[in-house]
C-alpha cells in the first residue's frame, strides 16, 4: 500500500516588482511575477507503508523544501502530495517550547500543537514522562534543562503516538548514547508496526544502515531513486565532480571545508580505498585489509619528495599517521611530468565511525621546509562493525578472554 | 470557509492552553506578573489625569463627581487598550510565529484566535480593576454595564479586522509594522479619549464620523461614565464596517496563506 505519493511536485518562489503587485494578484488582477525561481521541479515518487527512504543531496538541493511540502507547511506551486495518515517530524524537536513553563506544561502545549485532544494527551502523559526519564525535572521550568533533557522531552512528545509517516532529520544524532539507542529502538519499533520513515542525512552509514531505498536530489530534481548503496555512490561521484575545481577551499557535503595549501610542485590527484578484490569502497568493515591508492602528479623536478598521511577521526584527532621518510622510502630526483602511484596496505583496525585522511607532499620529514601540498579531508570513509564482537572505542584490539574460576 | 472553523474547533484545546500558558508565563518570573498588564494603562490614566484634569475638568458636563475627568478618561482607555493591543499584536503575529508556521502543520487561524483570547483576558482584568477603582471614587457600577460585553465584541471585531489585514500585509511589506504604531498614535489623539468631544469646534465635529473607533469609545464612555445606553445607530455602522474589514482580512488571509510561508 502506498503511504506517500508525490506527483510531479514543483515549488517556485515568485518575486514581484513590488509587493503591492502580489497583493493585487490576490484580488484577481492579472499581474505577472517578475521572477520565478524553481527550487524543485517534476519530483515524482511513491513510498510504500513501512518503507524507510533516505533523502540525500547537497545543501540547496531542495531536500527541506520537499519535506516542508510533504509536511504541508509549504504549498506546492505545481503537482501534489498525497499522504495517508498522520505525519510527525523529528526536525521540529523542541519547537515552541516556552522556557518559563515546566516540562509537563510544555508537553501539553506541544501535543496540542500536534492536534491532540485533551483526553488523548492525558492518556499519553505518563508514557511521555516515563520515556523522557528526566525525573523530577519534568515539573521544573524548561530553562533549567540541559539541551539533552530538552531533546528527550521533545522526542518523547513527537513519538508519543505512532505516526504513519515519520520524518527524521539529522537532529537525531543529538543526545547521549543511551537515549540515542532508546529513541532508535522506538523508531525501529514504529517501522515494524508499519510507519514509513523519511530520513534526511549526509551520513552514508545512516542511510545504508537504515534505509531500504534512497532518493538523490540535485538542483531540485530527483536524479536517482533506488538502492541506497548505488544512490550514495552516485552522490559521491556528484560531489567528486565538483571537487575537481581548482578552488583551494572546497566545501564538503558534511559542512566541512577541504583545505588545500602548498606551493603545488606536486599534487595528490586522487585518493581512494580498495578492498582485496580491488573494488573501491567507502564503507569498510572493522578489521578488513584495505589498500589506499594515492595518485600523485609531479609538476617540477624535485630533488626529494616525501608523501605523508594522517587518519583522523570525526573530531579531527590523529588516529595514525606516518610518511615515506620514516618508512625509509624517500623519493629522490623525481622529474616534472612524472606520475606516482602509492599503494598503502593496512588492516582497518578502527572502531566504527567516520574517519578522514589528510595527505602531505613535502621535501623533508616535516612539512616546514618545502610544503608542496597539504590537503585536509582528502578522503572521508566510514568504518562499520558488521561481523565482529560488539565493542566501543576507536581501535579494534581483538581480545581473547579466558576465565579461571576457583 | 467552514473547514477553517472546524479545524479551529479541533484545536480549541491548544488555543486555551496557549492563552493560559501566556498568562502563567508572565507570573513565573516577575512578582506582579500579569498585574503589570493592567498597571500599564492605569499608569497612563494617572499621568493624563494629573496633568490634564485642571485644564479639562470644568468642561465635563453631566456628571457630578470630583473625579469625573479621571473616570471619563479611564472609560476611554479601557476601550482603546483593547483595540490597540489587538491591532499591535496582530501586525507582528505571523512574523513572530514564522518559524512555527514553517515547521509545523497546524491551523494558522489558531494564532490570531490566541491573540484575541489573551487580549480579552487582559481587558477583563483591567475592567475588574477599573470597577473597583470607580467604586472607591464614589462611582459604583450600574446596570448599564451589561452593555459592555456587546461593546467589547464590536471593539474586538473592529480590531481583528484591522489587525488581520495589516498582519497579512506586514509579512510581505515590513514597513507596515513600522507605520502602524505611528498611525495608532494619531488615531489615539484624534479620538476623544483624553479630551471630551465638546472641546472640538462644532464645524469640525463631523470629521469624527470618519473615525471608526470613536463610536466605540463613545459608547464605552456612555456606559461607564453616564450609565446610559450606547448610541445604536452609530454602533451599527461600526459593526458593519468591522464585518467588512473582517471579511476582507479573512479573504486576504486565505489568499496569502500559501505564500506567507515563502516570505517568512
Amino acid at each position: 500500500m502506498t503511504c506517500l505519493s508525490v506527483q510531479n511536485l514543483g515549488k517556485a518562489f515568485r518575486t514581484y516588482k513590488s509587493e503591492w503587485q502580489r497583493v493585487a494578484r490576490w484580488f484577481g488582477l492579472p499581474v505577472k511575477a517578475h521572477e520565478e525561481q524553481w527550487v524543485l521541479r517534476s519530483v515524482t515518487f511513491q513510498v510504500h507503508c513501512g518503507e524507510a527512504v533516505g533523502i540525500v543531496g547537497q545543501n540547496g538541493a531542495g531536500k527541506s523544501t520537499l519535506l516542508k511540502m510533504v509536511t504541508g507547511t509549504l504549498r506546492p506551486s505545481e503537482g501534489h502530495v498525497e499522504v495517508h495518515g498522520r505525519i510527525a517530524a523529528i526536525l521540529e524537536l523542541g519547537m515552541g517550547f516556552n522556557p518559563e513553563l515546566t516540562g509537563r506544561q510544555n508537553v501539553w502545549h506541544a501535543a496540542g500543537l500536534m492536534g491532540f485532544q485533551r483526553d488523548q494527551i492525558e492518556h499519553v502523559m505518563p508514557h511521555i514522562e516515563g520515556f523522557a526519564e528526566i525525573g523530577d525535572y519534568f515539573d521544573h521550568p524548561v530553562r533549567t534543562y540541559s539541551s539533552g533533557m530538552q531533546m528527550r522531552v521533545a522526542f518523547a512528545v513527537v513519538t508519543a503516538y505512532r505516526p504513519e509517516i515519520l520524518i527524521i532529520d539529522e537532529a537525531l544524532s543529538v543526545g547521549d548514547a543511551y537515549f540515542q539507542h532508546k529513541s532508535f529502538n522506538r523508531i525501529r519499533q514504529f517501522q515494524k508496526e508499519g510507519t514509513t520513515l523519511l530520513i534526511v542525512s549526509h551520513d552514508r552509514g545512516a542511510i545504508q544502515g537504515l534505509c531500504d531505498r534512497a532518493i538523490l536530489l540535485d538542483q531540485g530534481s530527483v536524479i536517482k531513486d533506488g538502492d541506497p548503496q548505488e544512490v550514495m555512490d552516485h552522490y559521491n561521484a556528484l560531489i567528486a565532480e565538483k571537487d575537481q575545481s581548482t578552488v583551494q577551499i572546497t566545501p564538503l557535503e558534511n559542512g566541512k571545508n577541504q583545505v588545500c595549501s602548498g606551493t603545488g610542485e606536486a599534487r595528490v590527484e586522487s585518493i581512494a580505498l580498495f578492498n582485496e578484490k580491488n573494488q573501491p569502497m567507502e564503507l569498510v568493515n572493522v578489521g578488513t585489509p584495505v589498500r589506499m591508492q594515492v595518485d600523485v602528479a609531479v609538476h617540477k623536478d624535485l630533488p626529494s619528495l616525501i608523501f605523508g598521511y594522517v587518519i583522523k577521526d570525526r573530531l579531527g584527532q590523529d588516529i595514525y599517521g606516518t610518511n615515506t621518510w620514516y618508512t625509509h622510502q624517500p623519493l629522490k630526483d623525481v622529474k616534472g611530468g612524472q606520475r606516482l602511484r602509492l599503494h598503502i596496505h593496512f588492516p582497518m583496525n578502527l572502531g566504527p565511525g567516520s574517519y578522514s585522511v589528510s595527505t602531505a607532499l613535502v621535501s623533508t620529514e616535516n612539512h616546514l621546509e618545502d610544503n608542496y601540498e597539504w590537503r585536509d579531508l582528502a578522503l572521508v570513509f566510514n568504518v562499520v562493525n558488521l561481523d565482529k564482537t560488539v565493542f566501543v572505542g576507536c581501535n579494534w584490539m581483538e581480545p581473547r578472554i579466558t576465565v579461571e574460576m576457583s | 470557509m467552514l473547514d477553517l472553523f472546524t479545524s479551529l474547533w479541533h484545536y480549541r484545546g491548544f488555543v486555551f492552553s496557549s492563552i493560559r500558558n501566556e498568562f502563567v508565563a508572565r507570573f513565573v518570573r516577575s512578582r506582579l506578573g500579569a498585574i503589570w498588564m493592567i498597571l500599564n494603562p492605569l499608569a497612563q490614566v494617572t499621568i493624563y489625569a494629573l496633568i490634564l484634569s485642571a485644564v479639562l475638568a470644568a468642561k465635563l458636563p453631566g456628571i457630578d463627581n470630583r473625579y469625573a475627568y479621571a473616570i471619563y478618561l479611564t472609560a476611554g482607555i479601557l476601550a482603546w487598550t483593547l483595540f490597540s493591543e489587538i491591532v499591535l499584536r496582530s501586525v507582528t503575529l505571523f512574523i513572530e510565529n514564522g518559524n512555527l508556521m514553517k515547521k509545523i502543520m497546524f491551523p494558522r487561524i489558531a494564532l490570531p484566535t490566541i491573540t484575541v483570547g489573551s487580549c480579552l483576558l487582559n481587558n477583563v482584568m483591567l475592567l475588574l480593576a477599573i470597577l473597583i477603582i470607580f467604586t472607591l471614587l464614589g462611582h459604583p457600577p450600574a446596570a448599564a454595564l451589561l452593555w459592555l460585553p456587546f461593546l467589547t465584541l464590536i471593539t474586538v471585531a473592529l480590531a481583528v479586522g484591522f489587525g488581520m489585514i495589516l498582519g497579512v500585509l506586514n509579512v510581505f511589506i515590513r514597513d507596515i509594522g513600522q507605520v502602524v504604531p505611528i498611525g495608532l498614535q494619531f488615531l489615539f489623539w484624534f479620538t476623544p479619549i483624553v479630551y471630551p468631544v465638546s472641546i472640538i469646534p462644532e464645524r469640525l465635529q463631523h470629521w469624527l464620523l470618519l473615525n471608526p473607533v470613536y463610536p466605540v469609545v463613545h459608547a464605552y464612555q456612555n456606559v461607564l461614565v453616564y450609565h446610559a445606553p450606547p448610541d445604536f445607530k452609530k454602533l451599527a455602522l461600526v459593526a458593519l464596517v468591522s464585518l467588512g474589514l473582517m471579511t476582507l482580512g479573512l479573504f486576504m488571509f486565505r489568499k496569502a496563506g500559501p505564500e506567507m510561508v515563502d516570505a517568512l
